[in-house]
C-alpha cells in the first residue's frame, strides 16, 4: 500500500512534467498544425543554457527565467527562419524538418557539451516529507514541480481567454484567412505560438533536468512521453494535455515500479496505439472527428 | 507499362534486346546478374578495410531501399527501422550464436520474425498519418531496442550478442580474404532486396499504393483496399530491415543495444531523404552517404584539429542539416538531381542531334 502511494505521488510529480511538455505541443499544434518533434532537443539546449549559468555560480531563479527567455527566441527563430518555409507543404516535410531540427541541435549540443550526461541541481531538496514516521516519495522538489506547471498552466488560460492577445492567437489558429481579414497579424501569431511553446518547454526542462539528467539525449523520452500525453488529451486541447500528462505519469511510474523502468517507453507506445487505433480524438477531447 | 510501350515500337528494341527490355522480371534479372558481377569486380579491386565498407553499405541498402519504398510509393513515415533492424539483429545473432543454424536459414528466419513484428506495426500504421504515425514509430524506436537489457540472460544486456563471423569457403582458395566474402555476402543481401523491391514497385501492389499515396479516398472509391495494401508495405519494408539486422550482425559480428539508437532512425531517415524518395538508386546514394560520411567527417575533424566531441557528433549535424535543407529547397533528394541533370542532358543532346539533321 506505502509503495502505491508512492508511485502515485512520484506519478503525479513526473506526470507534471510531461504535462508541461504536452502543453507546449500542443500550443504548437493549434497554431500550426505541425508535431514539434524537435520539442525535446529545443528543451535540452536550453536546459543545457541554465547548467552553464549554474556552474558558472549565477542563482537557480536567474538560470530558470535565462532558460526561458532563450527557449523563447529559439522558439521565434525556429518558427521564422525553418518552419515558415515548410507551413504550406505537405505535412511528412515538416516533420521531416522538426526530425532534421532534432538530429542537428542534438549534435550540436553533443559538440559543445560532450556526451557525457551531467547533473543538475534541483531547486528545493529532493528528500521526501515524512509522514506518521515513515519517508514518503514526494520531495519539496515535487511540490515545487506541480506548482510550477500549475502556474505555467493558469498563465496560458489566461492568456487565451483572458486577454486580446490570447483571442488573436486563437483566431490566427481557428480560422487564419478570417483573422488575417480581420487585422490580425497571423505570422506574427504563429511566431509567439512558438516561442511560448518553447519558454513552457524550457521550463519543464529544468524542472526535470535533476532526475533525467542533462545530456543531448537525455530528453529523448520526455518528448516521446509528452507526445503520448498530447495524444491521449486530443493533441488539440490544453487541459487535455494536463490530464493527459497525469494519466501517463501514473502509468509509467506503476511500470517503472512494479516492474522495471526500461519497459515504461514500451507502455507509453502501447498506450499510445491504443488511444489512436480506439479514440483517435483522444479520450477528454470534446471534438469528435478528425483524421488521424 | 512496358507492354503497351513496346507493343507501340514494336520494330525499334528487335531480338532478346526487346524482351528484356519489355519485361520487368526479365529487365530486373539483367540487373541482378550484371550488379552482381560488377560487385564482385569492384570487391576484388577494392582493399580489405573498403571491402568493409562495402559490406556495411550492402546492409544499409538494405534497409534504405524497403524505407525509401515505405515513404515514396505509399507516403507512410517509419522511425522506427532501426529498431526493426535490431529484432533481425537479435535474430541472427540468437539463431547463429546459440542455436548454430547455418546462416542462410538464420537470415530468413529473421526476415520473417521482423516482418512479423511489423505485422502488428504495420495494421497500426495503415491507420494512421503523417505526424500521428511518425509519433507512433518514434516510440517504438525508443522503447524496443532497452528490451534486450530487460532480459540479460538470453540478450545479453548491455554487451549484446557476438557470433562467430562466417569465413570464406574453401573452394574460394586460402587466400581469400573474409572481408571480401562479408562484402559479397551483404551484397547479395542488398542485391535479393533490390530485385524484390524492383518488381514489387512495378506490380499491382506498386501502383496500388501509389494510387493509395496520392489520393486515398478515390483509390478506395476504385476497390483497392487501403489498410491491407499499405499494411503489406509497412510488412515487407520491416522485412527488408530485418535483413539488414541480420547481416548488420555478419558484419560486425556483434549485436548490442547500443547499435540500434534512435539516431540511427534519423540516419537512414536521412539517408532516404537525402537520396531521394522512392527511388531505388536514391537508396544507394544514402547507403553510401551513410557509409561515407562519418570517414569523411573524421578526416575533416581530424585536419582541423577539432576536439572528439565535435568530431564524433559531425556526422549527426551533417545529417540534420541536409534534412532541413533537402525539405526546404530540394526535397527529391540526390537522385532527384541526377534525374533533372540527365534530362536536360539527353534535351541537349537531342537539340544538336536534330540541328545537324
Amino acid at each position: 500500500m506505502t509503495q502505491f502511494i508512492n508511485l502515485t505521488l512520484n506519478g503525479i510529480s513526473t506526470g507534471a512534467i510531461y504535462a508541461a511538455v504536452a502543453l507546449a505541443l500542443v500550443l504548437i499544434w493549434r497554431a500550426t498544425r505541425i508535431v514539434n518533434f524537435a520539442q525535446g532537443a529545443m528543451l535540452m539546449i536550453t536546459t543545457f543554457i541554465a547548467s552553464e549559468l549554474l556552474n558558472e555560480g549565477s542563482p537557480y531563479w536567474v538560470a530558470l527565467v535565462v532558460a526561458m527567455i532563450s527557449g523563447l527566441l529559439l522558439g521565434a527563430v525556429v518558427e521564422r527562419v525553418l518552419i515558415r518555409a515548410v507551413e504550406s507543404a505537405p505535412e511528412i516535410n515538416a516533420v521531416i524538418v522538426t526530425l532534421g531540427l532534432l538530429t542537428l541541435l542534438e549534435a550540436t549540443a553533443g559538440m559543445i557539451w560532450g556526451n557525457t550526461p551531467r547533473s543538475f541541481p534541483a531547486a528545493f531538496s529532493i528528500r521526501g516529507y515524512e509522514v506518521g514516521g515513515t519517508r514518503i516519495l514526494f520531495s519539496p522538489q515535487d511540490t515545487f514541480i506541480v506548482i510550477a506547471v500549475i502556474v505555467v498552466a493558469l498563465s496560458l488560460t489566461v492568456l487565451f481567454r483572458g486577454t486580446t492577445l490570447g483571442l488573436r492567437m486563437r483566431a490566427a489558429a481557428f480560422a487564419p484567412e478570417v483573422a488575417r481579414l480581420l487585422g490580425v497579424r497571423v505570422g506574427h501569431m504563429f511566431t509567439l505560438g512558438w516561442a511560448l511553446a518553447a519558454m513552457v518547454g524550457a521550463v519543464a526542462g529544468v524542472l526535470v533536468a535533476p532526475s533525467v539528467f542533462v545530456g543531448p539525449n537525455n530528453f529523448d523520452p520526455i518528448l516521446i512521453f509528452a507526445f503520448v500525453a498530447a495524444v491521449l488529451g486530443g493533441l488539440d486541447s490544453p487541459p487535455g494535455a494536463i490530464v493527459g500528462g497525469l494519466v501517463l505519469g501514473l502509468v509509467i511510474s506503476y511500470v517503472s515500479g512494479y516492474e522495471e523502468a526500461s519497459l515504461a517507453p514500451l507502455a507509453a507506445l502501447a498506450l499510445l496505439v491504443v488511444t489512436l487505433m480506439f479514440r483517435p480524438q483522444g479520450l477528454f477531447s470534446a471534438s469528435s472527428e478528425r483524421k488521424v | 507499362m512496358s507492354s503497351q510501350e513496346t507493343a507501340a515500337h514494336p520494330r525499334r528494341w528487335n531480338g532478346l534486346l526487346g524482351a528484356v527490355r519489355g519485361s520487368t522480371l526479365a529487365r530486373s534479372l539483367a540487373l541482378l546478374f550484371f550488379g552482381g558481377i560488377a560487385l564482385v569486380v569492384i570487391s576484388e579491386l577494392l582493399s580489405e578495410y573498403r571491402n568493409l565498407q562495402l559490406a556495411e553499405g550492402g546492409y544499409y541498402f538494405a534497409v534504405l531501399a524497403g524505407l525509401t519504398m515505405l515513404i515514396g510509393s505509399s507516403g507512410q513515415i517509419s522511425l522506427g527501422h532501426g529498431a526493426l533492424m535490431a529484432v533481425g539483429a537479435y535474430a541472427v545473432a540468437l539463431l547463429v550464436g546459440d542455436e548454430h543454424w547455418p546462416l542462410f536459414a538464420a537470415l530468413v528466419a529473421a526476415v520473417v520474425a521482423t516482418a512479423l513484428v511489423g505485422v502488428p506495426l504495420g495494421a497500426a500504421a495503415s491507420r494512421l498519418r503523417g505526424p500521428y504515425l511518425a509519433g507512433v514509430t518514434l516510440a517504438f524506436a525508443v522503447a524496443l531496442p532497452p528490451l534486450g537489457n530487460r532480459f540479460p540472460e538470453t540478450l545479453g544486456g548491455e554487451n549484446g550478442l557476438t557470433i562467430t563471423q562466417p569465413t570464406p569457403p574453401s573452394g574460394l582458395g586460402s587466400g581469400f580474404p573474409p572481408e571480401r566474402w562479408l562484402a559479397w555476402i551483404a551484397c547479395a543481401g542488398a542485391l535479393i532486396v533490390a530485385f524484390v523491391l524492383y518488381n514489387l514497385m512495378r506490380s499491382g501492389v506498386g501502383r496500388s499504393l501509389r494510387a493509395i499515396r496520392d489520393d486515398e479516398v478515390a483509390a478506395s472509391l476504385c476497390g483497392l483496399h487501403v489498410g491491407r495494401n499499405l499494411t503489406l508495405a509497412f510488412v515487407v519494408s520491416a522485412a527488408c530491415a530485418g535483413l539488414a539486422g541480420g547481416l548488420l550482425v555478419v558484419v560486425l559480428g556483434l549485436a548490442q543495444p547500443g547499435a540500434f539508437p534512435l539516431k540511427l532512425s534519423l540516419a537512414l531517415l536521412s539517408g532516404v531523404v537525402i537520396g531521394g524518395q522512392g527511388s531505388l538508386v536514391g537508396a544507394v546514394w544514402g547507403a553510401a552517404l551513410l557509409v561515407l560520411l562519418p570517414n569523411w567527417t573524421t578526416d575533416i575533424a581530424h585536419s582541423f584539429s577539432f576536439s572528439t566531441n565535435v568530431s564524433s557528433n559531425l556526422p549527426l549535424a551533417v545529417y540534420g542539416v541536409m534534412l532541413i535543407v533537402a525539405m526546404l529547397a530540394w526535397p527529391s533528394g540526390i537522385q532527384g538531381g541526377v534525374r533533372v541533370l540527365s534530362s536536360r542532358l539527353r534535351g541537349v543532346l537531342r537539340a544538336r542531334r536534330d540541328a545537324a539533321r
